[in-house]
């Protein structure tokens, strides 16, 4: 009845999103938005690890994505406190003008 | 019907990881990832994996891009100027970007025949349902990592509500 589709595909997907974060991470000059591509690299992450669930028969890798949404929602939480303190004493959220320590 | 839901939803991941990366206003950025991230939850559930399609709408695209846009709207983050680091990040970005995709989807590629295919309906081994099998292994097997999860998120809470308070 439905075509399968092969778990590579999946793979691949989540290369091409993986990929996207690195390009964003590296591109973007704006640190909220350097934060958030963190997220879609551990988004597309999450997705190999339920596509190799899948292909094993095994719940691990789901428990393992469990755990990874727990410590991707702290790091949110603690990231963009940090955000915060850093556009109260800098008033600024590009990553070219916080420069204290290369001056 | 799996091929049609990877197709749609692959596509419009996508297409949405795409337009996050070129909108240069945060609130635009947030709201594709916002897209990304709810066609990533349709995937999971494509793949047998039901709690995590709902965690994911909830915790991800729920609460933690309601912080993000919180904190761009508290901010008050503008369109992004382009400065004379943005041109090497372009220089390093796109090729190094490029370069880690294409090693990438030519292992997985390469090996596509040893992956299989995916199989929705018989992807548990013993157990009822999908929720049923994670509780138990969270529940039971992992139950000190789980209650350690929760110390971390009360120190992590207790840590942005010290780094995001007024200092005087």
């Amino acid at each position: 009845m439905s075509a399968a589709v092969p778990i590579s595909w999946y793979l691949v997907l989540a290369a091409i999103l993986f990929s996207v974060g690195i390009a964003s991470f590296l591109i973007k000059r704006n640190i909220i938005t350097i934060f958030m591509s963190i997220e879609l690299m551990l988004n597309a992450v999450n997705l190999t690890f339920v596509a190799f669930a899948h292909m094993w028969h095994q719940i691990t890798g789901q428990i393992f994505v469990f755990f990874v949404m727990v410590v991707a929602a702290a790091e949110a939480a603690v990231g963009l406190a940090i955000i915060i303190a850093i556009y109260r004493t800098r008033q600024t959220l590009n990553v070219d003008q916080v420069n204290l320590l290369k001056n | 019907m799996q091929l049609a839901l990877f197709i749609i939803f692959g596509l419009l991941a996508v297409a949405g990881a795409i337009n996050f990366l070129l909108q240069r206003h945060p609130i635009n950025s947030a709201l594709s990832l916002v897209v990304v991230m709810m066609s990533l939850a349709v995937l999971y559930w494509s793949l047998g994996a039901e709690f995590l399609a709902a965690a994911q709408v909830i915790v991800y695209s729920g609460a933690v891009m309601v912080l993000f846009v919180f904190v761009v709207m508290l901010l008050n983050a503008g369109e992004e100027e382009r400065t004379h680091g943005s041109k090497a990040a372009y220089a390093v970005g796109f090729p190094g970007a490029a370069a880690i995709f294409c090693l990438l989807s030519f292992v997985f590629l390469s090996n596509g025949k040893s992956f299989g295919v995916t199989d929705l309906g018989n992807h548990l081994t013993h157990a009822a349902n999908n929720i049923a099998e994670i509780s138990q292994v969270l529940f039971r097997d992992l139950l000190l990592p789980f209650e350690s999860t929760s110390i971390l998120i009360l120190v992590a809470i207790l840590g942005a509500v010290v780094l995001a308070r007024k200092e005087h």
